[in-house]
């Protein structure tokens, strides 16, 4: 199954510039159009709960490091035997 | 049997940043530059034994975004300032950072000398083909026939020149050690950037010369462009005009470039 | 230590040597290059900095690197080359840390020559740079004091953290006298509470002169001010030579002053009531001394290798009690003490010389003059 991944946008340096949304090879990140930062920019955020691997080309773009990455360590099961 | 379930960290803010949000306007690659060489001098472990010199410009306030030690530069002066920092503190890390004007323009014979002493300093250069935090004015760096507010009907090769590619210009010095033109245009050209960053600060660490890397940026506000048509603007028009490569790589540096 | 014939520039250079001057950079320029020479043998000897930079542009903004640090730094020129500085004098007043410069003067203005003068006072002395800053400026007369005087900039300018000058005319540079230096001090190694050096445990430093916040800015003019009023309390320096009774006082700084005590010698050998007052700093000035003098004088006679700079600080601080003279010469020419005797005479006899327009009338006198 794929990896999943999930990011964390810091409002305080995100400016609503939409290069990571552009570059998500998921295209899970789009502007919030629904909310403003205290600076008056749409933030970006996670448009679905799956779909993001962790790849982190998001956070390679960002100009204000505001994306905090994360990926999922695969499931571990004891095998049998 | 346990099924377990847990997350790594892949990617976060550097500790050499500070937490201060940056001026700079929506998509600029300033921020991009910035977030390299902080993650640069946490990676070396050298936060605490970086001084920085800032340039006049839109990254005046430079020293506002790094957690290290930091000094303001006259404007174009920053490679005389560092040069005088790092020959009083030869075992510190001593960087400048600079735009088109402050060291294509005004500061052109000091960056020169600096290279061409062979000063074991780390220039980055900024390159976006205007004077930024003015207005948008025209840079030895502005391509033939770009309008900017100072060549409102394009830049005319007869009255005002061409431009420099300072990279190449800088390589002819055999005071230079590593002189290379990168570009922060994608996610691509952003990790060959930050790898060339990476190796300009290791030639400084090992005492091996001048090292400058030319960051071709964009400017979507003086270009009166959207933050990813910039992106495509330099890609379409800046890379023909300024190459990247490698243009200078001295014998001892080569090895570090790996 | 014993006396040496000694050269002013070399004598001033190993003065900042022995002070513990720790970097030096410099640029070429006639009539202080044997300054720079010196320390392109001797600070390397001494595994201490020396860097010949490409312009005096370079120059003051390598020693403003360098000054981050919390070193004891300095750079030496001459009027053109101090012209170019002055963006430079500016970011690091702004910045409110040390550093030491000699001036040694030249013909002016322009490219001039390389003949003595004293013209750059204006420049150093009333700022040169923009906005309101004041460096501390030291004017020596003979190659003792240009020792001297080197070794104590470097005490004033940290004291302060400010810009200390050393202004001396070429002649003081050229001159070759016996002096005695002082011995080698050991160089510092502590550091400044506000040096650049690396933030390693504790929190990183920032040094800047730009503050865009106006309230901000006036708050660091209030800081440059107060440190003035300060030095001006506290570091007046000047000679006095035969003023108890002076009926005439001399006022010259530097070569002016030493041809000017000639002149005063002169004058009292032939029965006048001649004096010479000597500012050794010009930065501060004498105000007050100069106003006290006025109390009991019937008149100055500022000399000066210029066309009248001092002599309007000296207009100044005597506020119209009594006559200020002038006599300059301009253009890297010295005056003889004959020159300067001539004029204490004329002033002797009274007369509307030196009221009114005393310069249009000085230079009328100098186009009938002789030579």
């Amino acid at each position: 199954m794929p990896v999943r991944g999930r990011v964390d946008i810091d409002e305080r340096f995100c400016k609503g510039c939409e290069l990571c949304v552009e570059v998500c090879p998921q295209e899970v990140l789009a502007l919030d159009t629904e909310s403003l930062t205290s600076k008056g920019y749409h933030p970006v955020k996670l448009t679905a709960e799956i779909g993001c691997t962790g790849c982190a080309v998001c956070a390679i773009v960002c100009p204000e490091a505001a994306i905090t990455v994360y990926r999922e360590l695969a499931r571990a099961a004891a095998v049998p035997g | 049997m346990v099924a377990t379930k847990m997350e790594t960290l892949v990617y976060g803010r550097p500790e050499s940043l500070t937490e201060a949000p940056t001026h700079y306007c929506p998509g600029c690659t300033h921020g991009v530059a910035h977030r390299l060489i902080a993650e640069i001098l946490d990676e070396m472990g050298v936060r605490e034994k970086t001084i920085g010199v800032a340039p006049v410009g839109c990254s005046v306030f430079a020293y506002n975004y790094f957690n290290v030690d930091f000094a303001e530069a006259a404007h174009g002066r920053a490679p005389a300032m560092a040069t005088g920092i790092k020959r009083l503190l030869p075992d510190r890390i001593v960087f400048t950072y600079q735009g088109d004007g402050d060291l294509a323009s005004i500061g052109m014979a000091e960056i020169l000398h600096a290279a061409a002493r062979g000063e074991d300093i780390t220039v980055i250069f900024i390159n976006n083909t205007n004077y930024g935090m003015t207005g948008g004015q025209m840079a030895p760096t502005t391509l033939p026939g770009q309008k900017t507010t100072s060549t409102p009907n394009g830049r005319d090769v007869e009255l005002t020149g061409f431009p420099i590619r300072m990279a190449e210009v800088l390589a002819t010095l055999e005071g230079a050690s590593y002189i290379v033109r990168r570009s922060l245009h994608d996610p691509k050209n952003i990790r060959l950037a930050k790898k060339a960053l990476r190796t300009a600060f290791e030639t400084q660490r090992q005492g091996l010369g001048f090292s400058m890397v030319e960051l071709l940026s964009t400017c979507p506000t003086n270009w009166g462009l959207s933050p990813l048509e910039a992106l495509r603007w330099l890609e379409d028009n800046m890379i023909p005009a300024f190459p990247l490569g490698d243009y200078k790589v001295a014998p001892g540096v080569a090895s570090l470039a790996k | 230590m014993a006396k040496e014939l000694l050269k002013g520039n070399e004598a001033m250079a190993e003065a900042a040597i022995r002070a513990g001057v720790e970097a030096y950079f410099g640029y070429p320029i006639t009539p202080q290059t044997e300054l720079l020479e010196w320390m392109a043998r001797r600070m390397p000897e001494l595994g201490r900095v020396f860097v010949q930079a490409e312009s005096e542009v370079a120059t003051i903004n390598m020693v403003y690197g360098a000054a981050c640090t919390g070193a004891r730094v300095m750079s030496s020129s001459s009027s053109p080359g101090v012209s170019l500085m002055m963006e430079g004098f500016s970011y690091i007043a702004g910045t409110e840390i040390p550093c030491v410069i000699i001036d040694v003067m030249r013909g002016g203005p322009g490219l001039g020559n390389i003949a003595p003068s004293q013209g750059d006072y204006n420049q150093v002395v009333h700022g040169g740079g923009h906005g309101d800053y004041h460096p501390i400026v030291l004017a020596p007369a003979t190659v003792q004091e240009a020792i001297d005087l080197t070794v104590l900039v470097f005490d004033l300018a940290e004291r302060y953290q400010t810009i200390a000058v050393v202004l001396a005319d070429g002649n003081v540079g050229q001159i070759m006298e016996p002096a005695e230096l002082p011995p080698m001090r050991e160089v510092r190694r502590a550091s400044p509470p506000w040096a650049l050096t690396g933030a390693q445990g504790r929190e990183r430093r920032i040094l800047t002169s730009i503050y865009l916040d106006p309230y901000e800015e006036e708050m660091t003019n209030r800081r440059l001010q107060a440190r003035w009023l300060e030095v001006r309390a506290k570091e007046v320096r000047f000679k006095a030579s035969q003023l108890e009774d002076a009926e005439i006082a001399v006022v010259a700084f530097g070569t002016a002053g030493r041809v000017s005590l000639s002149a005063v010698h002169a004058a009292r050998a032939a029965g006048l009531k001649a004096g010479l007052f000597r500012p050794v700093t010009l930065s501060p000035f004498p105000y007050g001394e100069l106003a006290a003098l006025a109390d009991r004088t019937r008149g100055f006679l500022v000399v000066e290798m210029n066309a009248g700079q001092m002599f309007e600080d000296v207009r100044l601080a005597v506020e119209g009690k009594v006559p200020v003279g002038f006599y300059g010469r301009m253009g890297g020419v010295v005056p003889f003490p004959d020159e300067v005797l001539g004029e204490i005479r004329r002033m002797a006899q009274g007369g509307a010389e030196d009221s009114g327009d005393v310069r249009a009338k000085w230079l009328e006198r100098l186009a009938q003059a002789p030579n």
